[in-house]
């Protein structure tokens, strides 16, 4: 759920899982997102595409009533959606109305409980959910403000989830992706400081791909991570780590703040 | 290196489906060739990586045609 073009995150999943033998089903979100998302699914042969709101209880319940249907059983979910009004992504986290915050927290948090709901029944034999998240929940990030708060409510979700659903062999994670430049990147004020930043100061000196964060979704959801759950994943080129700039990159952090006007 | 105007061009084409003789300079995206606001923002990534350059957010909103993007591109461009 939350493939929004070739570029997302959800997608690099979707294709790692595929590769590795899975059916897949998708689901969009409005007509924009329909033409997206059917050419990519059909890509890799799916067959189940479904529009998907997730504000709207009725619309998860027929998502999930088309795949018992179809499928009779689920192994896995992915959970990749996440909106807030793109005014709130600037400026100051003090100044979020009452109207968005409800809005990011029920789209981007209360979602993931939600389609759990729809799951958990369908996950006979055990099964696995995985959400995203960002490490703009754990520290603040410039801009990310209400997502960030959301993002942390999210994690939180994650580990209420893993503690509740254990006993029926079901396991709850999300994976922390670093800066990735998706077409939700898109939306966040200077996106590209932040993946310039990552790429100068993260352990690995680079940024992560859809692919490797598609690789490590597949660990979570296959019996590859059958022990883990709960856990909040950084596949962020070991960026979560760093303490302070990488002084070995600092003629050109240098270079990068020089040019940075801010708001 | 192909010239900058063709090779936006082409890029409209292909991300927008539409035909080559609609890509006039006066075109603009949204009211002329049917790009959703989706696609304004795929089109600033494509050009992006097309060019090699960087289209800030307050530039990126001000092209709304086919001549904008290869007006920014022509004064922004390394490759």
């Amino acid at each position: 759920m939350g493939v929004a073009n070739e570029r997302s995150i959800a997608w690099g999943i979707a294709k790692a899982c595929h590769d590795q033998g899975a059916e897949v089903a998708f689901t969009f979100q409005g007509e924009a997102l329909e033409k997206r998302v059917r050419p990519l699914a059909g890509s890799i042969g799916a067959k189940i595409i479904e529009p998907c709101d997730v504000t709207n209880p009725a619309s998860i319940d027929a998502v999930f009533a088309k795949l018992e249907k179809e499928w009779g059983k689920l192994d896995f979910v992915v959970h990749a959606i996440a909106f807030s009004n793109k005014d709130e992504l600037r400026g100051r986290y003090l100044d979020t109305t009452s109207d968005n915050f409800n809005l990011t927290m029920n789209v981007s948090v209360y979602s993931f409980t939600a389609v759990s709901q729809r799951a958990v029944p369908l996950m006979k034999e055990g099964g696995s959910l995985l959400t995203l998240t960002y490490y703009g929940a754990e520290r603040v990030i410039p801009h990310y403000n209400v997502m960030g708060v959301a993002k942390a409510a999210l994690e939180a979700s994650v580990r209420y989830l893993a503690a509740d659903l254990g006993e029926q062999k079901i396991r709850v994670n999300a994976i922390s992706a670093g800066p990735i430049k998706t077409l939700a990147f898109a939306g966040i004020n200077d996106g590209r400081y932040i993946l310039k930043w990552n790429e100068l100061n993260s352990p690995l000196k680079r940024n992560v791909t859809t692919e490797e964060v598609g690789n490590a979704g597949l660990y979570l959801l296959s019996d590859l991570g059958t022990g883990v759950t709960g856990e909040v994943m950084h596949v962020d080129a070991g960026y979560h780590v760093v303490g302070m700039i990488n002084t070995s990159s600092a003629k050109q952090i240098a270079e990068l703040l020089g040019n940075f006007e801010g708001e | 290196m192909s010239d900058i105007a063709e090779r936006v061009k082409k890029i409209v084409v292909e991300h927008l489906g539409v035909e080559a003789a609609q890509v006039k300079e006066e075109a603009k995206f949204i009211d002329d060739l049917g790009a959703d606001s989706l696609d304004t923002v795929e089109l600033v990534m494509a050009f992006e990586e097309e060019f090699g350059i960087e289209i800030p957010d307050d530039a990126a909103e001000k092209i709304q045609t086919v001549g904008d993007a290869i007006g920014f591109i022509k004064g922004n461009a390394k490759s």
